[in-house]
């Protein structure tokens, strides 16, 4: 570009509107490149606004008390977005990952306490609960044939109502319960900083799930199956055994997530996770996951994740209502898809 | 083509290296293969040509895994051979380039190139943590394109939806050939490909014979398939209509026996 333009005579500009015309990277396509190179890009500046914005909104926000308050709060849905993520990468959608969670978080905490079942027993009990319900999925969509968005919106309703028939819909309180259950609650001083046990499972279960995306064959055959499943099966990829250990991975995910819950509320109740499902795929999608598969970062999750905390606490700490709060999640989401779009859009 | 003295002069007298034999295969009531057999010989490029329907993609489907037969048989270098999936075709060295291009968009070249046979690290690493070898099949990714003569393919670190469909052919076509196959299935390699990309393929197919690779080519393309094909397989209505060579046969001959004007 420069050096035609210091080459300059007249007759050679001709061309020079012609090679502009045919150079189609604007500043903006080269933007785009760059978030498409890199999902986890845009997120992470969202992130970075948001925690600006609210505090300077609030001088609370930055304060120590509420920074734990909103890790504390993350980690569940951070957790159940690991699991959401592993199934967007293969084009699907989890519809029941919250109903799945709170079911798990049942059987684990009236085993434990209502049948006096040690409790780590208690947590092997949910784990298998856990697995069957992913089993239950993976079946579905990989032998049926069925979208995953119809299997998990029918499972959702069968896990909420084996959970409310399960439960007789009572709350377990944490104080009847071991304290391994409630473990995860615990919490430990960073520079002031309270972090819960339940946060560090949740960043050891992205960074074991990063590595195996990121370094492992299995990781490599999840994003193919996503991108393009037939390409992915004529290249010798068995796509629906991989699809079912995802489905049977995110429910073991969705074990642990039941055990960090108990140590958040210090209960488990059967009502607890009726609005995590939509927050998590919120997560994964503000994380640049895309919704048609094979694209997007596990850590991408991790911040999609942390902004929905930030800006429900941030807004709150705003003085705003709280349905505000579900009206710029709801936003966020839209905005996030219609990037989301627009970054697909890449072509050289 | 000069004579390497590998490769005898009449193929005929060697022993086919993939033979098939009567495959039958229905869909319902719809006959795809109604008794098809074939020969492949070392060192040559064997087109299969037909109409639409006629039974090419089938056949190539049975030879390479995609689908089972109902009956027949199939045999590699004499031994009988039962496909139930891609992968057992793959392990018997027949590599295939689908017509919807079988690469994933968003990985990227060398991903692609390995998609469904990674490599581990060696040691615990790649035993214990299963972690791939990134940077070696990077490497030899990139020493099997040049070994293969493809250098429109530069960065094997680029996503393959980033490069055009010239390029993205090659990296399938790199795959097929790569690794040491024994046979290179090529379903139109050049149906959506400009004047210049189509000449560096068929240019990328004779290479491969020339290195005593075969390959099945399936094509409409009659110029391209008399420009490459040492022998010519003619599908018709789910049955082998007749076998041709570009010197025995003109291009109408085989149109004519394509669509039942005329007999071999």
């Amino acid at each position: 570009m420069t050096e035609q333009q210091t080459a300059g005579p007249p007759a050679v500009r001709k061309t020079d509107l012609a090679e502009e015309f045919l150079d189609r990277s604007t500043p903006l396509s080269r933007i785009r490149n760059i978030l498409h190179r890199y999902p986890a890009m845009s997120p992470a500046i969202v992130l970075l606004l948001a925690v600006i914005v609210f505090g300077i909104l609030n001088d609370r926000f930055l304060r120590p008390e509420n920074l734990s308050l909103i890790t504390q709060q993350v980690a569940v849905i951070g957790t159940l977005a690991i699991a959401q993520t592993l199934i967007i990468l293969t084009a699907g959608i989890d519809l029941s990952v919250g109903a799945v969670m709170v079911l798990a978080s049942m059987v684990v905490a009236q085993t434990a306490v209502n049948n006096g079942v040690p409790a780590i027993l208690a947590l092997l009990a949910g784990l298998a609960v856990a697995l069957v319900a992913g089993a239950l999925n993976g079946f579905l969509v990989t032998k049926l044939k069925l979208p995953p968005f119809i299997v998990t919106l029918g499972t959702l309703n069968i896990f909420i109502a084996l959970t409310l028939l399960y439960s007789n819909g009572a709350t377990v309180r944490g104080s009847k319960m071991p304290d391994l259950l409630t473990w995860t609650g615990t919490t430990f001083p960073i520079g002031g900083v309270r972090i819960s046990i339940g946060v560090v499972m949740m960043l050891l279960l992205y960074g074991v799930v990063a590595f195996i995306l990121g370094k492992t064959a299995w990781g490599r055959h999840v994003y193919a199956v996503g991108d393009d499943k037939e390409a992915a099966r004529l290249a010798g990829i068995p796509v629906n055994r991989v699809l079912m250990s995802v489905y049977l991975a995110a429910g073991a995910v969705l074990a642990a997530g039941a055990w960090i819950q108990i140590g958040r509320t210090n209960a488990a109740s059967p009502n607890a996770g009726v609005d995590l499902n939509l927050d998590s795929i919120t997560a994964v999608v503000i994380g640049g996951t895309s919704l048609f598969g094979g694209r997007g970062s596990i850590w991408g999750s991790l911040l999609g994740a942390l902004i929905v905390g930030v800006f429900r606490n941030g807004l709150s700490l705003a003085g705003l209502d709280v349905l505000y709060q579900t009206l710029a999640v709801g936003v966020l989401v839209i905005a996030a898809v219609s990037i989301d779009q627009w970054i697909r859009k890449v072509k050289s | 083509m000069t004579a390497t003295g590998i490769q005898p002069s009449l193929p005929e007298t060697s022993q086919p290296i993939l033979q098939a034999r009567n495959l039958v295969k229905t869909f319902g009531r719809v006959v795809g293969l109604d008794g098809v057999s074939l020969d492949l010989y070392p060192g040559e490029v064997l087109a299969v040509i037909g109409d639409n329907g006629a039974g090419k993609s089938t056949l190539i489907k049975c030879l390479t895994g995609a689908e089972i037969p109902d009956s027949g048989e199939l045999k590699i270098a004499g031994q009988a051979v039962h496909f139930k999936r891609p992968q057992d075709a793959r392990a018997h060295g027949i590599e295939t380039v689908y017509q919807n291009l079988a690469v994933s968009p968003a990985l990227d070249v060398a991903s692609n190139l390995f998609l469904g046979r990674e490599e581990r690290l060696p040691g615990p690493l790649g035993s214990l943590l299963r972690m791939l070898d990134t940077k070696g099949m990077r490497r030899k990714a990139k020493a099997e394109l040049t070994r293969l003569g493809i250098s429109t393919l530069q960065d094997v670190t680029v996503p393959v939806e980033n490069l055009s469909g010239g390029q993205r052919q090659a990296v399938a076509v790199a795959r097929a050939a790569a690794f040491g196959s024994k046979v290179v299935v090529l379903d139109e390699p050049t149906a959506a490909l400009g004047v210049r990309e189509s000449n560096q393929v068929l240019q990328l197919v004779k290479d491969l014979r020339d290195r005593g690779l075969p390959v099945i080519l399936i094509s409409h393309n009659m110029p391209h398939v008399f420009d490459v094909a040492d022998r010519i397989h003619i599908q018709r209505l789910g049955k082998c209509a007749a076998t041709i060579t570009p010197l025995s046969h003109s291009m109408t001959d085989a149109v004519a026996i394509m669509t039942g004007a005329a007999t071999a």
